[in-house]
């Protein structure tokens, strides 16, 4: 049977659709947690994107180039230390203040009363 | 390309502090600082020895790691843009450290504190960052130090551990690592269509199709984010205001000139030959929209600490204008000058944010109108803030003087003389809100004020000395500022 579409480009599209939705869900969710899973969507699509490029064997004319599957794994290794990070900070915010949303602008330029607590006396 | 005599001191820059942090580690809070403050002179030395090696060889440092050449192996590669902002960096660090010396300081028969071996360790971390970021001739290595910097950054700001400090460093995370999967998805583009992510090699390789254009927009976005030009500025403020003096410092001086950094070896070294002219002219006008509003927001805040973060929300628009003016002429002037800014800024503004701790933590609040008699009661605090305002507004010989006339020059010669207005209107307004601090910084003592207690001198003098070296750096001939031009790609190099 014949191939509708050539596998590396229905990953291509699959890799451009988790990246549109990963970025929207970052754009339009107000809380952190949300924002982190979006943030770790476009991670996803951006490393199958990679995988598609090795698939491809870029421009160095090998079946498939072993480049992209390092680069994958450090990326892999840095998007999750970065998630570990933005967890423990959302985590420790709602610890100490109950928030559990960034939606509050003025923490920290309007309120006076609160500014005056924080600075070192 | 293969390793250059002196190459050998480039890895050597970079294990010095990860060796560092890896035993200040488990030695404790005590040993941790010993340990810093003891490599923090040797980073000195060392990156004022690559910069000697750049001037007297002329060339860029290469080395080769594990001896593959590149689209195999990695290359690191030390030009005169690494070299002058390695010491740059150097320069800070060591006086951010010689200020916290005796703040994260651990006496004897005391108990073992918590941020206290964090901060050095991180303090490490983050030279270690730079450092990678300074001499990375590779985009996807170049993504790792920019991700190790923002950890290492966004830990060290908030090592108080205060809920306003977690709201703000959450918020700089969010964009932080937007930014960044941005740039790793541009590198993905760039790797598909080249097949090498080496700098130098992409600089011969790059033309301009759509997979490079989209790529450069992506990585450009993502580098934005995390340098906070104006649209995307918010986050910086409250971040930076909000650390702690020291951590302030590092991170308005040298964090934001990495992502910097590496935007300029996109566009001009990876990217070099293809011309992004709209690109450029956007650039621009998002750092002109950054210079007045940031400035303007600069002149409204009642806090001392918010007016430096905004005053660097406008400083960062300088870095922009460079764009157009090296695309439209890549001759030395506009490409000198808007190195000189991100240098003498990195000093000056480190010299601020340190003096506005001392005030801050001399009154016990940072709020503008209450500095009155602050001038007598800490002199040189308000000498380094002075100075450093100096060099913010341009006024000769401070290093922004140079930086901020080089920039007119070029603007006025290759007939854009709309930048040369943005230049002169944010000297006025910066020269506006440095004033506003001073006089209420010289005005009359309240009755109170003899009872403050007196300044600590070691960490007044590390504000002092950084904001002195960014202010005589303009008394440089223009030839020093030669080292520049080293190793540059594309049209304006050799």
């Amino acid at each position: 049977m014949e191939e509708v579409i050539a596998p590396s480009r229905l990953f291509g599209l699959a890799a451009a659709a988790l990246i549109g939705l990963g970025l929207f869900g970052v754009v339009v969710n107000p809380a952190p947690l949300r924002k982190v899973l979006a943030f770790n969507l476009i991670g996803a699509g951006t490393f199958l994107l990679f995988g598609v490029v090795g698939r491809r064997g870029a421009a160095t004319g090998y079946g498939a180039d072993p480049v992209p599957q390092a680069l994958v794994i450090t990326g892999v290794v840095v998007a999750f230390a970065a998630t570990a990070i933005a967890v423990m900070l959302v985590v420790r915010l709602f610890q100490t203040t109950g928030a559990a949303t960034l939606a509050d602008d003025g923490a920290y330029a309007g309120d006076n009363a609160e500014r005056d607590r924080d600075t070192p006396s | 390309m293969q390793t250059t005599p002196g190459g050998v001191l480039l890895p050597l820059a970079l294990v010095l502090p990860v060796a560092g942090m890896l035993v200040a580690l488990p030695l404790g809070a005590r040993y941790a600082r010993v340990v810093a403050l003891s490599l923090l002179p040797a980073g000195l030395a060392l990156a004022l020895a690559i910069c000697t090696m750049v001037v007297r060889t002329q060339s860029p440092l290469v080395y080769l790691v594990g001896g593959w050449a590149p689209p195999l192996g990695i290359a690191l590669r030390a030009d005169g843009i690494s070299a002058a902002m390695l010491v740059t960096a150097a320069l800070v660090l060591c006086g951010v450290g010689v200020y916290a010396r005796d703040v994260y300081v651990t006496p004897p028969g005391t108990a073992e504190q918590r941020a206290p071996l964090a901060f050095w360790t991180l303090l490490l971390a983050l030279w270690g960052a730079l450092v990678a970021a300074f001499i990375g001739g590779d985009l996807f290595n170049l993504f790792v130090a920019l991700e190790m910097l923002a950890f290492a950054a966004l830990a060290l700001a908030c090592l108080d551990g205060r809920p306003s400090q977690f709201t703000a460093e959450l918020r700089y995370l969010l964009f932080a690592l937007l930014g960044s999967v941005l740039y790793l998805l541009g590198c993905a583009l760039l790797y598909g269509t080249y097949g090498t992510l080496d700098v130098a090699l992409l600089s011969m390789l790059s033309r301009a199709d759509a997979p490079t254009i989209v790529a450069a927009a992506l990585m450009t976005v993502g580098l934005l984010g995390k340098t906070a030009l104006l649209p995307l500025h918010l986050w910086l403020p409250p971040a930076h205001a909000g650390a702690p003096p020291a951590a302030s410092a590092l991170l308005s001086a040298v964090v934001v000139k990495a992502a910097f950094f590496l935007l300029l070896r996109l566009w001009f070294g990876a990217l070099a030959d293809v011309a992004f002219v709209q690109g450029a002219q956007l650039l621009a006008l998002l750092g002109a929209a950054a210079i007045v509003i940031g400035s303007v927001l600069a002149l409204a805040q009642t806090r001392l600490k918010m007016l430096v973060a905004y005053s660097t929300v406008a400083q960062i628009g300088y870095l922009f204008l460079m764009f157009p003016l090296v695309t439209a002429d890549p001759a030395a002037s506009a490409w000198t000058g808007g190195m000189l800014q991100a240098i003498s800024h990195a000093l000056a503004k480190a010299a601020m944010f340190l003096s506005v701790g001392l005030l801050a933590e001399a009154m016990g609040h940072d709020r503008i109108d209450g500095l009155a008699g602050m001038a007598r009661t800490a002199p040189r605090s308000v000498i380094a803030f002075a100075l450093g305002g100096m060099t913010l507004m341009g006024l000769p010989p401070s290093g922004g003087f140079t930086a901020k006339w080089l920039l007119l020059q070029t603007a006025i010669a290759t007939g854009q003389w709309w930048w040369s207005l943005v230049i002169l209107v944010g000297g006025l307004l910066t020269g506006s809100y440095v004033y506003r601090v001073l006089q209420s910084a010289l005005s009359e003592p309240p009755p109170d004020a003899a009872a403050r207690p007196a300044m600590p001198a070691g960490r007044e003098n590390a504000a002092l000395g950084l904001a002195v070296i960014s202010f005589v750096l303009g008394l440089l001939p223009l030839a020093a500022f030669g080292l520049l031009q080293i190793g540059r790609l594309g049209p304006g190099g050799a």
